[in-house]
């Protein structure tokens, strides 16, 4: 295949950056797109210029590390799919493909294509999780939980926390993420005892880090990887609320 | 150099009881005033972290990727076992502790797999507590499947993706902690090299991966859990960023380094599909339960699978293992891929796969039964070969996967080096030659959650450890030592590429030691080596400059440690002459292929001990002594 790549560079957060145009003469539809970047790094390298700079580890779709607007698509094209797991024999020979960065203003550019996402660690710090110290926990099978209400939490846990919601969203709006953690452990007894202070400390962070709110266009379960539903986000807003007047 | 293995005396199955006993304790007011640099944030790391600054410890924690959350245990796909015996099929502690010696085809030290057995229930519960969804039944208690290796249903699980469950459970630990002030976390944060001071490990020195700047981190005793060392075969399952960096550089400052020949290649991945490939996927083994594993019977046959008449076609497993059939193990079914693909047998682009056909199970149980049971897997595969494999066979071939292998740990899984304590895949103590599915996402949260909490608290108090500032004399050597290596790195400049190198590094481990070894292969791999390092130092490229994020040179250091590291999985594997687990010596193999285990002279965990680049290590052995299970001979048939 023959493919035309617009690529964000960008030095660093302090510095403007703009598109560059790369001609990819000799790329294979079995490729993964970050392999299509990886074999057109190998030719920036050798022709003496710098490679594109773009965030990957585990490239089978579960790490979150990869995050590539591709065409205007967090994740580009396919449904369901990271980037890592999209191939190129989703694209056409001859395609002109514009490639950016996650765009929003908590996630600062790094590099090129590499954000800082450490906003999402802070929200999770502030409150996603169950405060158990390791040791004394009582037997696994003490406590019952039904297998529906499993299946719920289990469905909010497969976050992957890549931010492709936010970069969907015009809002820059974290709450498809948010909102995941927290129906996880809203679904699960062991939530139950910080289920107020959890929704309210993590809503309170994440409007520290300048993420916006939502406004119902559900771009963001579109991105999901996943396919988180927004229905979390009505159950949150629904359990802030309740967390707020009973406060 | 000594190995004390520091098992405690007495029955096994009070070992560890009396152990705790004895250990010293840090009270709880002087915990604060000792501090802990934790390198790694997978399930070992991460649940070290949390549960170390849960007790008191001041803890540094530090990974490369963005995020804790990103360590390569989230891939871990298929379950975790626990001896809980909630099926109610006779598990116990000690059936799990047998299988796992066994599995590892007693290449392992008992009682700390009978440790590991004992803990393995409280992981279950801690998870729970934190609230890991794990699968449920519909009255709502725990389910759990069965895996290889085992007879009983002992692996609880979270669908494909156990690890990831697992390991966010353990970030929400360590993130409640780092939210708390008692743990601070380095992400994008490399560690380069390890400070000794008057013999102990004292710290770390590292580079920022955003800005390029060195760092320093002063501690009272250093806990690796970095992970494996799988991609020094280039592609493998792993991570593209996993490295043995780390270790490695411990082990050259006399940490030694046991039994690196011991690496798993897993049967079923999808094969490779070009040069320009980075890395393989795993599909789990639960497929081998309905696929029939075949080759064509004559060498060049390139006609559609579906062409191909039954008679013209070669399910060799069913052939070579009629009672295990398809569900051969692991290293069983990998090395039997290998030898039709020499044979020229082998199906796809390059000739390296095998095909795993569905089409009799679909024919039998339709296919929504199959839809049902492997959907997720079948999609993964569609999506990245592009072919249909309810319509077609699937094309898988085997990949390097786990390396059992690691540095040597002690019963509190301390180092040779004072003060190094190593957890998870990145030590060498409770799989053997082989590890079980299910077994390393216990092994990890085990060593993390209920060992070295114990554990270093008694070195803490039984050293002394006069305090250690970043600006002594070790500090400024070990940050010298890493500068100049990046510094000679950038200054190269020749005309070929890391990934180049990587790649050339990789296939030649994976042909002279690989799936199956001999003396005179790896004896070549030993001569390559070193001429393939000395190109690297002469013609290696890196752009870019050193303060400043530069992922090529990030790839660079890692690739420079696996070109030294190769020589002594190569060593290693050249010196054991016999077939135990994931090390198969074609020398050494009964007249059925089978495995040849030499128990006379090879029931010793071989821990290497540095002696310069290029010279061979020196080998110190710890003899493994069986007390409880008699050695016996894994058979298949």
């Amino acid at each position: 295949m023959r493919l035309t790549l617009e690529v964000w560079r960008q030095l660093d957060a302090q510095t403007a950056g703009m598109f560059e145009t790369y001609e990819v003469p000799d790329a294979s539809e079995h490729m993964s797109f970050l392999e299509l970047l990886d074999h057109l790094n190998e030719s920036l390298v050798r022709d003496g210029q710098e490679p594109i700079a773009f965030d990957s580890d585990c490239r089978e779709g579960i790490c979150g590390m990869c995050s590539l607007v591709v065409n205007g698509v967090p994740h580009g094209p396919q449904r369901a799919t990271t980037v890592c797991q999209l191939h190129m024999r989703e694209f056409n020979d001859g395609d002109r493909i514009v490639v950016e960065p996650w765009r929003a203003g908590p996630f600062p550019v790094i590099r090129d294509l590499v954000v800082d996402r450490t906003s999402f660690d802070r929200i999770i710090e502030a409150g996603g999780y169950v405060a158990v110290n390791t040791g004394g926990a009582p037997d696994a099978n003490a406590v019952p939980i039904g297998k529906d209400e499993a299946d719920i939490a289990f469905q909010a846990a497969v976050c992957i926390g890549c931010g492709a919601c936010v970069a969907a969203c015009k809002n820059a709006s974290a709450m498809l993420f948010v909102s995941a953690k927290v129906a996880q452990f809203a679904h699960l007894p062991q939530g139950q005892p910080e289920r107020k202070r959890r929704v309210r400390d993590m809503v309170g962070q994440m409007d520290r880090e300048g993420f916006g709110g939502c406004t119902n266009t559900y771009d963001c379960e579109g991105a999901c990887p996943k396919e988180i539903p927004v229905r979390f986000i009505a159950e949150m807003n629904r359990g802030f609320l309740a967390a707020k007047i009973t406060e | 150099m000594k190995l004390d293995s520091r098992v405690p005396t007495g029955p096994l199955e009070s070992k560890w009881e009396r152990h705790q006993f004895e250990m010293k304790l840090v009270n709880p007011a002087n915990k604060r005033k000792f501090k802990v640099c934790v390198v790694g944030s997978g399930l070992a790391g991460a649940s070290a972290a949390a549960t170390l600054a849960e007790l008191g410890y001041e803890v540094d924690c530090l990974c490369f990727q963005d995020s804790p959350r990103r360590a390569h245990s989230i891939a871990a796909q298929g379950g975790i076992n626990a001896a809980k015996n909630y099926q109610n099929d006779g598990d116990s502690v000690y059936r799990l502790f047998y299988d796992t010696i066994k599995g590892g085809d007693f290449r392992a030290r008992e009682a700390n797999v009978y440790r590991l057995a004992q803990v393995s229930e409280n992981i279950i519960d801690q998870c729970v507590a934190q609230g890991v969804p794990f699968a449920r039944e519909y009255g709502g208690h725990l389910d759990n499947r069965s895996f290889g290796g085992a007879q009983v249903s002992r692996t609880f699980y979270a669908r494909g993706q156990t690890g990831q469950q697992l390991l966010l459970g353990a970030y929400s630990a360590l993130a409640r902690q780092i939210g708390r002030g008692t743990v601070k976390m380095y992400p994008r944060t490399e560690m380069l090299d390890l400070v000794i001071v008057d013999g102990k490990a004292r710290g770390v020195v590292t580079r920022n991966l955003v800005t390029g700047a060195m760092g320093r981190f002063a501690a009272d005793a250093v806990v690796l859990a970095t992970g494996g060392y799988s991609n020094v075969f280039n592609l493998s399952t792993n991570a593209v960023g996993c490295n043995v960096t780390a270790s490695y550089r411990a082990y050259k400052h006399g940490a030694a380094f046991a039994n690196p020949c011991y690496t798993q290649i897993h049967p079923t991945c999808i094969p490779q599909s070009g040069d320009y490939q980075s890395k393989l996927t795993l599909m789990s083994e639960s497929l081998r339960n309905d696929g029939r594993v075949w080759v064509p019977r004559e060498a060049d046959d390139k006609r559609d699978p579906r062409e191909i008449p039954e008679d013209e076609r070669d399910y060799y497993l069913e052939r070579k293992y009629p009672s295990f059939g398809n569900l051969a193990p692991r290293d069983i079914a990998s090395r039997s891929a290998k030898e039709v693909c020499d044979e020229g047998r082998g199906v796809g682009p390059g000739g390296r796969g095998v095909f795993l056909d569905f089409a009799d199970s679909i024919q039998r149980l339709g296919e929504s039964s199959i839809r049902e049971r492997y959907g997720n897997l079948f999609e993964m595969y569609g999506r990245i070969t592009g072919e249909n494999p309810y319509q077609r066979p699937m094309r898988i071939y085997p990949a390097p996967h786990y390396t059992m292998g690691g540095l040597w740990v002690d019963y509190n899984l301390m180092s040779t080096l004072p003060g190094l304590h190593v957890l998870g895949e990145a030590n060498f103590s409770d799989h053997g030659a082989n590890r079980l599915g299910a077994s390393a996402l216990m092994q990890g949260l085990a060593d993390g959650y209920f060992v070295i909490p114990y554990t270093i608290g008694h070195y803490l108090a039984s050293n002394a450890l006069p305090k250690v500032d970043t600006d002594h004399p070790e500090f400024q050597a070990a940050e010298g030592r890493a500068c100049e290596k990046i510094n000679r790195l950038l200054a190269v400049q020749g005309g070929r590429t890391v990934d180049s190198f990587h790649q050339e590094l990789g296939k030649l481990c994976w042909d002279y030691c690989g799936m199956a070894r001999n003396r005179d292969g790896l004896s070549k791999a030993l001569e390559l080596i070193p001429q393939l390092r000395s190109e690297f130092w002469e013609n290696v490229k890196v752009p870019g400059s050193g303060a400043q994020f530069n992922q090529s040179l990030e790839r660079a250091g890692r690739v420079a440690d696996f070109l030294e590291f190769a020589e002594l999985l190569c060593y290693d594997a050249r010196d054991r002459e016999e077939s135990c687990g994931g090390h198969f010596r074609e020398e050494h193999q009964t007249g059925e292929g089978e495995a040849l285990r030499n128990d006379d002279d090879y029931c010793y965990a071989a821990a290497w001990e540095f002696d310069g680049v290029g010279k061979k290590p020196k080998l110190h052995k710890e003899n493994l002594v069986f007390e409880n299970v008699a050695l016996a001979v894994r058979s298949y048939k």
